[in-house]
């Protein structure tokens, strides 16, 4: 089996098996959704243009919330260092664990998304949108949050840090999710979020790699 | 000329000189700058007297971006060569950078009140330089939170660049998303073209940034090195 097929395979034995560890996200997802129209009142007209919007909001604050760990308990328990023993390059097994990141959390949620949205009574037919919009965000979202977790994975209770460090990064997916959930535009702002989802796949692990080559000096 | 200076001896006795001259240089187009654009330029058609804040706006928001740069620049230096005088640069930077994106935000929220009747719009450039302003936040708190310094070092590199090749995406999406959201865009200062007298002060102002900067950075850059030799020093005497 190649490299890239067993991190995956691990990670998502990891992800799935532990303590159901991506059902986690997804309660997030759900009791941030909950906490919109208790924000701002169950009135109809209100919910139907901020929900859509919310939903991203919270999709991106769930997956952000997964990234501390990611590499952290790589590094501590060696892991890390047989990866890079490897002869595979480690760039590839990055790519492994955001992809098995994205089997595994970032697809549920966009997956969470479409029921989240209908009930922000937003149009059905839009709600699919907002799922498809999301799938792709969230390989966007992961590629950035890859780079988020390899510089911080030395530092204990890095959670914040993460957050601040990634976020800068998630603006551009926000800015046409919630473009293509509002409506307008689709066509172009979902060409540009595909764009920004294989440029993050591409650019994201190779970055993400390199800090990882120093936290195992 | 960069690479002599690369060795740090040589760097800090250039520094010990260049560092108090180019402060002085900064202080002197200040002191002509301010005045010549606060008091003796022309006001604007449109805006009046409070066209003058540009003078200190503009160039705050340019070498907020500037200052990135040259970060950017010494990050890629730093890794692909691994100098350790790069790292001490990008460090030094960041917090002037991280004042000047400030300085922009907060003389940007100002003139906005009288010009577009509010304190904050959701301007693309004011947004992506809120952006700018937490990257630089980011880039400071990773330095803070990695115990080792050369980890840290190698680490904010890494950072300083993702965030380099983010800067241009999220200036793009912001454009898109603002022309979007606000059909009727806003007037910009002096109209479409600026007028040849306001260049004169704006430049001056530009150059007084840039020496504030350099004489800063190197500042910084003096105090680090020093810090370093201490704690070397401090080493060889606990081993004793």
């Amino acid at each position: 089996m190649s490299a890239f097929a067993a991190t995956l395979r691990r990670d998502l034995a990891l992800m799935w098996g532990a303590g159901g560890g991506a059902l986690a996200p997804l309660g997030f997802f759900l009791g941030a959704t909950v906490l919109v129209p208790l924000a701002m009142g169950p009135e109809r007209a209100l919910l139907e243009s901020a929900g859509p919007p919310l939903v991203w909001i919270a999709a991106a604050l769930a997956v952000l919330a997964t990234l501390e760990r990611l590499f952290q308990a790589d590094l501590e328990d060696g892991s890390l260092e047989q990866m890079l023993l490897s002869p595979t390059p480690l760039e590839l097994i990055v790519l492994a664990k955001g992809a098995a990141l994205w089997v595994a959390i970032g697809f549920p949620l966009a997956i969470a998304a479409a029921p989240a949205a209908i009930a922000l009574q937003t149009p059905p037919e839009r709600a699919l949108l907002v799922s498809v919009s999301l799938a792709l965000g969230m390989a966007a979202f992961i590629g950035a949050g890859l780079v988020g977790a390899a510089v911080t994975a030395g530092v204990k209770r890095g959670g914040v840090l993460i957050a601040l460090i990634v976020l800068p990064f998630f603006a551009p997916p926000i800015i046409f999710g919630a473009s293509v959930a509002a409506g307008e535009e689709i066509g172009g702002a979902m060409l540009v979020l595909g764009g920004l989802a294989l440029g993050a796949a591409a650019l994201g692990p190779i970055a993400a790699a390199a800090a990882l080559r120093l936290q195992a000096e | 000329m960069l690479s002599t200076l690369a060795n740090p001896a040589r760097f800090m006795s250039f520094s010990a000189w260049a560092a108090p001259i180019s402060l002085a240089l900064a202080l002197a187009l200040f002191a002509v700058g301010l005045p010549w654009g606060l008091f003796f330029s022309p006001a604007d058609y449109q805006q009046g007297e409070t066209v003058r804040i540009m003078y200190v706006h503009v160039p705050a928001a340019w070498w907020a971006l500037g200052v990135y740069t040259f970060m950017a620049v010494a990050s890629f230096v730093a890794v692909v060569w691994r100098h350790a005088l790069a790292d001490v640069a990008a460090r030094a930077a960041a917090p002037i950078g991280a004042v000047f994106a400030a300085i922009c935000l907060v003389t940007g929220s100002i003139w906005g009140r009288p010009t577009w009747g509010t304190w904050w719009e959701w301007d693309g450039r004011l947004t992506s330089m809120l952006v700018l302003f937490i990257i630089y936040l980011g880039y400071i708190a990773l330095w803070n939170a990695v115990e080792e310094e050369e980890k840290a070092a190698r680490l904010a590199a890494v950072l300083c660049l993702a965030g380099f090749i983010n800067i241009p995406i999220v200036h793009f999406s912001v454009d898109w998303w603002s022309t979007l959201h606000q059909p009727a865009s806003i007037l910009r200062a002096g109209g479409p073209s600026i007028h040849p007298d306001m260049l004169g002060p704006l430049f001056i102002m530009a150059g007084a940034y840039l020496f504030l900067f350099a004489s800063l950075a190197m500042m910084n850059m003096r105090a680090a090195i020093y810090r370093r030799r201490i704690e070397a020093a401090r080493t060889r005497g606990a081993g004793r």
